[in-house]
């Protein structure tokens, strides 16, 4: 194994079901507080990538490393679990469609994990939720359950949740997409926020105002690889391919 | 010989310890029957496969064969290996696998049927999947189980006079007795389905105040 000095490393990622080829040979690094945006038409596998991070679809072959550490290491089978759990409690996760507990209230989404993984008291992880959700904006509504919060809520407490783990890294997987769009604007804020913070994020999204506001770097993934990548301002303005301008190009019309 | 009711209050103490007994096993066994369940549900769907196979044989043992076949092989069968069961132990055994094997197809299903996201974010999260089961995703298949598991538990409460047949003073051993000592059938026998039916009005009071707290929770 090579000496790596990224945050994040992803070296010659390659993801395949059966013999449809969903990522490459994609590589990408990212360092600790940047913003990196990933777009792309469904099917170009910018979802497959973020997931292939944090070992939710694992890759079929590449390596990812997260500060040092290689994410998807060849272990036996309860030894890699261990190593997973650790790994994923470091990286936080937002999915299109929230995927929060709708058994739980807010306060217990937020609790749930710091509670049973880092051993925090009741006192000390309601305390940590009042933060968390005051953070998103969301302290008034904590003791309210999921069926009760409209989708910018949802998201944002999801938000909250996963940052109640204290992560080191962010993924958001299409975040809004699923809002109506006035309610994006909301889960936009907080994302902000956290740039301002100097959060590390990577954020796969069809939003292309969005990912030109807050990303440092975007790339235009399209069949599996990499197509372009630049600074929104170049990529977005002025892009060297051909398909990446053909994408923006749809896109611009599809938002009028 | 004409219908006399008037005779009943005479051998109401002994039907009223046969309704305590149908109570008693038929709680004991619904809770065995619903954790058993959710054993079964979780072995049937996440167990390797060597510790699934005889767990698959349980099940179609228990549904395959007469429940008053089982209680006898419990209740008789066992001594002979030296397991001598009290007979409404047997008996609260017997009932509850039986069904804890109807209430684990209910709940593998509605296991199945949570949504894949869930899984996902817990162990987004760090959870493993044991974790991730317990905390995220059976407390929620749970839920969407109680109205069909209610049906099981009323076929239970009812099932639940089999056990008289291995010398359990229920319910309706009870009123056999009574009958034995007065020769007068149709009276007891109505009145133990009396109460019969007044139990199953409570369990069904019972179950809808659960639904309803349950559903306030999501």
């Amino acid at each position: 194994m090579t000496e790596q000095t990224h945050f994040v490393d992803i070296r010659h990622a390659q993801k395949s079901f059966g013999s449809l080829e969903v990522l490459k040979d994609i590589s990408l690094t990212v360092e600790r507080g940047q913003i990196v945006g990933i777009i792309g038409s469904s099917g170009s596998g910018k979802s497959t990538l973020l997931r292939a991070i944090n070992d939710l679809d694992p890759l079929t072959g590449g390596e990812v490393w997260l500060d040092g550490v290689q994410v998807n290491k060849t272990l036996p089978h309860r030894q890699y679990e261990k190593h997973i759990n650790a790994m994923r409690q470091q990286v936080g996760m937002v999915f299109q469609h929230f995927n929060l507990f709708p058994h739980m209230t807010a306060r217990q989404n937020v609790t749930m994990a710091p509670m049973m993984l880092k051993g925090l008291s009741q006192e000390a992880a309601d305390k940590l939720a009042e933060e968390q959700l005051d953070k998103v904006g969301m302290l008034e509504r904590i003791d309210y359950y999921p069926s009760q919060l409209s989708g910018g809520q949802k998201q944002r407490v999801a938000i909250a949740r996963a940052l109640a783990m204290e992560p080191k890294l962010m993924l958001f997987d299409e975040a809004t997409s699923a809002l109506d769009p006035e309610l994006v604007e909301e889960v936009n804020m907080v994302m902000k926020k956290l740039a301002e913070e100097h959060m590390t994020m990577i954020i796969v999204t069809h939003e292309m105002d969005f990912a030109a506001s807050v990303c440092d770097r975007v790339l235009f993934m399209d069949k599996g690889v990499v197509v372009e990548e630049g600074p929104p301002e170049v990529l977005f303005r002025n892009p060297s391919k051909d398909r990446t301008r053909e994408f923006l190009r749809k896109h611009l019309e599809g938002a009028k | 010989m004409g219908l006399d009711f008037s005779i009943i209050p005479d051998y109401l103490d002994i039907i009223l310890l046969g309704v305590a007994w149908t109570v008693g096993i038929t709680l004991a066994a619904a809770a065995l029957s619903f954790a058993g369940g959710v054993v079964f549900a979780v072995i049937a769907l996440y167990a390797p496969w060597v510790i699934r196979q005889p767990f698959r044989l349980i099940e179609f043992v228990f549904m395959g064969t007469p429940l008053l076949l089982q209680l006898f092989l419990i209740y008789f069968g066992l001594v002979q290996i030296g397991i001598d069961l009290p007979a409404f132990v047997a008996g609260i055994i017997g009932l509850g696998l039986h069904f804890a094997v109807y209430n684990s197809e209910l709940i593998q299903t509605s296991i199945l049927a949570v949504d894949r996201g869930q899984m996902e974010a817990a162990r987004t999260l760090g959870l493993s999947r044991g974790q991730a089961l317990r905390k995220v995703v059976i407390p929620q298949a749970v839920r969407a189980v109680v109205p069909p598991i209610g049906n099981n538990m009323i076929a239970l409460l009812k099932d639940s006079a089999l056990v008289s047949v291995i010398g359990v003073s229920e319910l309706t051993l009870s009123a056999q007795r009574a009958i034995g000592k007065t020769y007068r059938p149709f009276e007891f026998y109505i009145l133990a389905a009396a109460f019969y039916y007044v139990i199953n009005l409570c369990m069904e009071w019972v179950q809808r105040k659960i639904e309803r707290r349950i559903s306030i929770s999501r």
